[in-house]
């Protein structure tokens, strides 16, 4: 494989690792919050431009990593939500007293190890990507750590995150035991021609641990302490750029491996699916803090998304480009809000929906983004959400999938309701109490704009969806194992 | 372009006032009544220009007076594909008609946030075009959905708390629910009839004509029919699914109940007729006589239950669950005489209902309660209101002369050579009907008045309206035959389909 090509697919890769460096030096020389956010956000446009021109020179596979259509397109989605993430945690800790600047170093660090996740096709990457992904996050959920609750999310995301990744660990161990195998596709093909009970088990744990990440019920418990906790931009990076790695990772796994058609792993997917959605959806009703009602409705929307894994066949892998882009605009929208509204200063976040109660008469066009978001969530028409939708609905018609049709449905109905609640609370009358507010100033903030920018595409592309569908269709046409 | 103009107005005008709210009440209203009227116009205009006989006989391309198509989403082929023929001008004429009263009733009723109020307002109508001109079927579904959004903020936002501790939002919310989950039925529907056309050609396609022509198994198009027409049957309603109706009735505002009962309603009959039937004919012609089994139901459970309503926005919106039975049995008769009726029996519930929930938010603007125990003796107190009220009483229980009776008339003639038993329950129907109207009129205002104050009679603006539906009322109710001639070759189109004998259910018939 000629150098110059590998380059190319390294790059971002290298420019995203190399701003970690160049921040972490910058800051043990000189504390400047504003040029440390200024190189972050530097290294990882420049990372984010790289990866679309690295477009070109795949598919290229590597022992470790695989550049194909899917990690090109997780890591654009893992790149542009850590961009929006540095960009509102700039507004988010402007005021922190402390020690500001480390928390792009982590963050950073972790799209870096986002990036290896969704090209890893080697346990050793896999795990590698995941740590990385992972470890840096405790850190950034912790970040406010004079805050109860942010200390309370940092350490349990800790301890049951280490928890899954030691699940993983013994899962990988196991399955090497019984297969000798540790390159993904490879173990995979040799697990179910004679599958014995350690591989079985191993790869049951495996399920766990990566489940975990994911929140898929039943390891879902740790997401709304999180969600709540969590500082803003913390938050927000988990939701879209850990899950999102995670997910591609599932998706590369169950696309390039026949043997997830027809077997046991099948059968555990579908359940997990089904109740993931009912669940996710049916606990976010009596939410009346908007973080923890997200961290609910991910769990949901994560329940849809495992019907393309069940389904993994036809327009599986365009449909998994598609929603991923839906729910990664919606969300960044969503929380951006929060954190617009929210500031490290104050105390925990502004979770509580009674502070959003009325804040379309005082902030008519922060209101339409949120308004925006839960309708996107909610797959209303004339957002993304809704073509994303489609793709689910289509993508479990084709393959007659009738039960996951219905709790799509299902689902979809019982969501409305809490996304609506959401809604409505922002057009209520405005009480007389004590009030969170968004600076005046903020649409014209670089913070505002990421904000303004997730709402408007979630617009544009609900209404004229064909680029999307064509970068995901392109995505999903070129995945090696 | 024309039909493009015709969408795209109501939302531009929508937010127009949204942003012209900072320049005064007045202008915000003024622009939503000259963007309503000029939706109206552009639809008059378009009626005396087109031709609407046109000789679709061999049920060909020519189905339509005007088309226009703009590729979308080419991936699944699915176009911007917008249409016109003679139901849907009726339709749209009268959703313009509807929309400058609406806009009129809100003048004084609505006092908060005006702008924000009549974005709502025209996105609503302009989603229901849209409804009413979309004949690609994802572009269908998408302004199906599209036009709940803005109705749930009507109702959520500027609707009135109920009396039984039933909330505005709740209600909203309920609207919302059901309309939205049976509208992804009909999603998976829609999808399912477009993967069976791929598994036939190999080619995604959207596309009405298209979709027309997909050979189905006998199993699966029952299915598929059966997604749509729950859909529908929610918006129309059909009982079991109308429990959103009473409560998103009671609680809208003026302008919402006359939007909700006068075309929100409308567009799942002009659903059924569109869609369910010609995409399924055998299908629904199996599927028939259940579907008239529920319209009887709908006529005897609206009735039964207005007569006990305290409310009279309930009332009212239990005798639109009766009516839509009418419509409902008309529209499965499949013969042209009965389709017609249909029609008719659309556009003049429409100016009926429209007529009484006005009548009522002025009722509730002067006495300021809406339960039926509270007034009584009214005739007298209000100048002119009561004897209208009397009118539109009369021409919704079906008076010769209106327009209903017109409608009932032929639905009934129309039906009884297909399902004589039908037609004979029916006609109960209209006894019924006679008894919950007078009932209510005889408790609003007959009887002793509760108090001997003279409330403050219509004004101007308000006997225009009024009289404006009577006009018509009297006109449809007189000299049908315009209406008539216009969606005859519509209706011609989709009776056919039921005089083809089908191959599979000869005994259908």
């Amino acid at each position: 494989m000629p150098l110059p090509t590998l380059a190319f697919a390294y790059l971002p890769l290298i420019l995203v690792a190399a701003t970690a460096i160049t921040v972490m030096l910058g800051i043990a020389w000189r504390r400047e919050h504003h040029v440390t956010v200024a190189v972050s956000v530097l290294g990882l446009t420049l990372a984010l431009i790289a990866q679309i021109t690295a477009w070109h020179v795949m598919p290229l596979t590597t022992p470790l990593l695989a550049f194909d259509g899917l990690a090109m397109l997780g890591g654009i989605l893992v790149l542009a939500s850590t961009l929006a993430c540095a960009v509102l945690a700039h507004a988010y800790f402007e005021t922190f007293q402390g020690a500001r600047e480390e928390f792009y170093l982590l963050l950073l660090c972790a799209a870096t190890g986002g990036l290896v996740l969704v090209a890893s096709r080697h346990l050793a990457s896999l795990f590698l990507g995941l740590e990385l992904l992972s470890m840096p996050l405790y850190g950034m959920l912790a970040y406010a750590f004079h805050e109860r609750r942010s200390l309370e999310a940092g350490i349990k995301y800790l301890i049951l995150s280490a928890a899954a990744s030691a699940f993983l660990l013994f899962g990988m161990a196991l399955v090497y035991a019984q297969t000798g195998e540790l390159e993904l596709s490879a173990l995979m093909a040799t697990l179910t021609d004679g599958t014995g009970v350690w591989g079985l088990a191993g790869a049951g744990l495996m399920l766990v641990g990566l489940g975990f990440k994911l929140s898929v019920v039943p390891f879902h418990l740790w997401t709304p302490d999180v969600y709540e906790g969590g500082p803003g931009p913390a938050a927000t990076f988990l939701a879209t750029a850990s899950k999102v790695a995670v997910f591609t990772l599932l998706l590369r796994l169950v696309l390039t491996t026949p043997a997830f058609q027809g077997e046991w792993l099948h059968t555990v997917l579908w359940v997990l699916a089904l109740v993931s959605m009912l669940v996710g959806n049916l606990l976010a009703l009596t939410q009346s803090n908007l973080k923890r009602l997200l961290g609910y409705s991910s769990i949901a929307h994560f329940g849809y998304m495992l019907l393309i894994l069940v389904v993994a066949d036809g327009l599986a892998a365009e449909t998994g480009g598609v929603y991923l882009i839906t729910y990664v605009l919606a969300t960044l929208a969503a929380f951006g809000v929060v954190i617009l509204v929210s500031s490290a200063t104050d105390g925990e976040d502004a979770g509580s929906l009674h502070y959003y109660r009325g804040l379309f008469w005082r902030r008519p066009f922060l209101t339409a983004v949120m308004t925006v978001a839960m309708l996107s969530l909610a797959g209303i028409p004339a957002t993304v959400g809704f073509i994303g939708k489609f793709y689910l609905v289509a993508l479990g018609v084709e393959a007659q999938r009738w039960w996951l049709v219905g709790g799509i449905i299902a689902g979809s109905a019982i969501g409305l309701y809490y996304y609506l609640r959401v809604i409505v609370t922002l057009f209520l009358a405005e009480p007389g109490m004590q009030r969170r507010d968004a600076s005046a100033d903020w649409a014209v903030r670089a913070g505002g704009l990421v904000v303004l920018g997730a709402a408007v595409l979630v617009i544009l592309l609900g209404l004229y969806p064909a680029p999307m569908i064509a970068l995901a269709h392109a995505a999903g046409n070129v995945v090696v194992p | 372009m024309i039909l493009v103009w015709l969408i795209v107005i109501p939302f531009a005008g929508g937010l127009l006032c949204w942003q012209a709210e900072r320049l005064g009440d007045r202008a915000t209203r003024l622009i939503a009544l000259a963007t309503m009227l000029c939706e109206l116009l552009i639809a008059l205009w378009l009626w005396t220009q087109l031709d609407f006989q046109l000789p679709a006989l061999d049920g060909s391309d020519t189905q339509w007076a005007i088309e226009y198509r703009l590729p979308w989403i080419t991936r699944f082929g699915i176009d911007i594909h917008l249409a016109l023929d003679g139901l849907s001008l009726v339709l749209i004429a009268l959703t313009g008609f509807l929309g400058v009263l609406a806009v009129l009733c809100s003048w004084n009723e609505i006092v908060r946030r005006i702008g924000f109020f009549h974005l709502n307002l025209l996105w609503i109508l302009g989603g229901v075009v849209g409804v009413f001109l979309a004949i690609d079927l994802f572009l269908f579904f998408f302004f199906w959905e599209l036009m709940l959004v803005p109705m749930y903020f009507l109702i959520a936002l500027w609707g009135h708390s109920g009396s039984q501790g039933s909330t505005r939002i709740g209600a909203a919310t309920k609207f919302f629910i059901y309309t939205q989950a049976s509208g992804l039925l009909m999603l998976v529907a829609i999808l399912g009839l477009v993967f069976a056309h791929h598994a036939n050609t190999g080619e995604y396609s959207f596309s009405y004509a298209v979709l027309k022509e997909t050979t189905l198994s006998p199993t699966l198009a029952f299915w598929l029919m059966l997604g749509f027409f729950v859909a529908f049957a929610v918006k129309l309603p059909v009982i079991p699914l109308h429990g959103w109706l009473p409560n998103a009735h009671a609680q809208a505002p003026t302008a919402g109940s006359v939007d909700l009962a006068g075309i929100l309603l409308k567009t799942a009959a002009y659903g059924m007729m569109r869609f369910a039937l010609p995409l399924f004919p055998e299908a629904s012609q199996a599927f028939a006589p259940v579907a008239m089994g529920l319209g009887l139901l709908g006529i005897f459970y609206g009735a039964v239950l207005a007569c006990g309503q305290q409310d009279i926005k309930r009332f009212v919106a239990y005798t639109s669950i009766a009516h839509m039975g009418f419509v409902l049995i008309g529209i499965y008769a499949g013969t042209t005489l009965a389709l017609q009726g249909v029609v008719v029996l659309m556009v003049a519930h429409a100016f009926s209902a429209a007529g009484l929930f006005i009548l009522s938010g002025q009722l509730y603007e002067r006495l300021h309660t809406r339960q039926i125990s509270e007034m009584g003796g009214l005739w007298g107190r209000l100048g002119s209101l009561p004897g209208l009220y009397l009118f539109f009483i009369a021409a919704s229980l079906g008076m010769p002369t209106t327009a209903n009776f017109v409608g009932e008339f032929m639905v009934l003639f129309g039906t009884f050579a297909m399902a004589p038993w039908v037609v004979a329950l029916a006609s109960v129907g209209l006894v019924l009907a006679a008894v919950y109207s007078l009932l209510l009129m005889q408790r609003v205002h007959y009887g002793p008045p509760k108090d001997d104050t003279p409330l403050k009679g219509l004004d101007i603006r308000e006997f225009c309206m009024l009289l404006s539906i009577v006009v018509l009322i009297l006109w449809v109710g007189i000299y049908p035959q315009p209406l008539l001639d216009t969606t005859s070759s519509a209706m011609g189109n989709i009776h056919r389909l039921f005089d083809t004998p089908s191959p599979l259910l000869p005994e259908a018939r």
